[in-house]
């Protein structure tokens, strides 16, 4: 038991580790920054109408950070022969996908949620609100890794994948994005009613927990056929 | 670079027992077939290996050896005939070595061998680094490496984790004369321990003691 939890860590933090030296953390960050500095350029100088906007916007600029990181998702381990190796540890193929994808949420989606508060900012989101618009994206979250690694799995024998990773996982976003959006609107409006809001959020990436792993896997285990 | 070490001496640093490799070992392999998309690239192909036995396969560029190996790892179908292995499940029990290896140039040196042990859940063998004869410090990038280290630092999942059943595919490939003697001793040291081997090769390889070749004469059994 305890060693495959060691296993389980150590594809994890492996993971995690190429995360940070590929410069795939500071790019996603870096993105989200430059979003929201450039959007308000872009939509004038008027506050009220960047903070209708708010919500929406931070929750399509998470959308494409993630969906840039995407194809670095498995597609190295596809060609280095990696993933043969993941193929022949004593850990199910599948409880190694989800250490990939956790090491992902770690490497790439907690950064991005700790820049939330600052670029809500730029967003013109008060500061009180920002707690509950931070719930609402981490209860959403997951489900955008999960269901993006689907595609990223689907697309991983395809050179170049990237355009074709992104329209696979997009119908997967469609719903979260809706929901995150409503949600991070009750949050701004006071939060009233919000628990509904939070628990669809968080049942989607519940349902994404249960069947993408199975889905990556049996995607990749064809990809190596 | 360190020199060549005896069989026995690398034997001791693996800290490999016979224990290790408990249980009835031998793989089987009868009227095997393997096809990629619609083409048939071998079929009827059947031999043996026990336990402290190393097969050489052989064969031009095309005859399916690398294919044979990938189908006894189980990451390739079989398309028709049986492999069997009496000793276990070949995420337990075997070793694949293909051309991709795995490596990770962002990673150093150090941290891939402490990934290595961590896979197993061990602590990293003493001076691993100069049993393989690496030449290169634990803080230089996996891709700054030359290819023959590269390979050499593949061989550390084979000292790391004691497994009975190694597939090597052109295990010689990069090598200089000392690393080669390493492979060889490395394989000398396994097969005296029970293990087996499986090496597809173009050239003979010293520890294989039988040979099949494919594409000509799929008949030919061990």
């Amino acid at each position: 038991m305890s060693m495959k939890m060691s296993l389980f860590a150590a594809i994890c933090r492996q993971h995690m580790q190429l995360a940070w030296r590929g410069g795939q953390t500071v790019l996603a960050v870096s993105f989200l920054f430059i979003a929201v500095t450039l959007l308000p350029f872009g939509l004038g100088p008027e506050l009220k109408l960047l903070r209708a906007l708010a919500p929406g916007l931070l929750w399509v600029v998470l959308a494409i950070a993630l969906l840039a990181t995407l194809d670095r998702l498995f597609q190295a381990d596809f060609e280095d022969g990696a993933l043969d190796r993941l193929m022949l540890l004593p850990l199910p193929f599948e409880a190694a996908v989800l250490a990939k994808l956790l090491g992902h949420f770690l490497a790439l989606v907690v950064p991005l949620l700790v820049s939330v508060p600052l670029a809500g900012l730029l967003l013109n989101i008060e500061g009180a609100r920002v707690p509950l618009v931070l719930a609402a994206m981490a209860c959403g979250a997951p489900a955008l890794v999960l269901s993006g690694g689907i595609g990223a799995a689907l697309a991983v024998s395809v050179r170049r994948g990237g355009l074709l990773t992104v329209l696979i996982a997009m119908p997967f976003y469609v719903p979260v994005l809706i929901f995150g959006a409503a949600t991070a609107r009750v949050a701004l409006e006071g939060g009233v009613g919000i628990w509904p809001y939070l628990g669809v959020l968080a049942a989607l990436s519940g349902a994404a927990l249960l069947l993408a792993p199975w889905a990556i896997a049996a995607a990749l285990r064809s990809a190596l056929r | 670079m360190s020199d060549v070490l005896s069989d026995a001496e690398i034997g001791a640093r693996h800290g490999l027992s016979a224990a290790a490799y408990d249980g009835a070992r031998e793989l089987r392999v009868e009227e095997l077939a393997c096809t990629r998309g619609a083409a048939l690239i071998f079929d009827n192909l059947s031999f043996t290996v026990k336990a402290g036995e190393a097969l050489l396969v052989g064969g031009a560029n095309g005859s399916g050896k690398s294919s044979l190996l990938r189908q006894l790892a189980g990451l390739l179908p079989v398309a028709a005939g049986r492999i069997e292995m009496a000793f276990g499940a070949p995420d337990q029990t075997v070793h694949y070595l293909g051309h991709a290896d795995g490596l990770k140039n962002a990673l150093t040196v150090g941290e891939t061998l402490a990934f290595e042990a961590a896979l197993v859940g061990c602590a990293l063998p003493a001076q691993i680094s100069a049993t393989l004869g690496l030449g290169a410090r634990d803080w230089q990038f996996v891709g700054d490496l030359s290819a023959g280290q590269r390979r050499r630092l593949t061989l550390a999942r084979l000292i790391i984790d004691p497994r009975p059943l190694w597939l090597l595919d052109e295990p010689m490939t990069a090598l200089d004369t000392q690393a080669r003697a390493l492979v060889d001793a490395l394989a000398q040291a396994h097969l005296a321990q029970g293990g087996m081997i499986v090496a597809a090769s173009h050239e003979g390889l010293a520890f294989a003691q039988s040979e099949i070749r494919l594409g000509q004469a799929m008949e030919a059994g061990a």
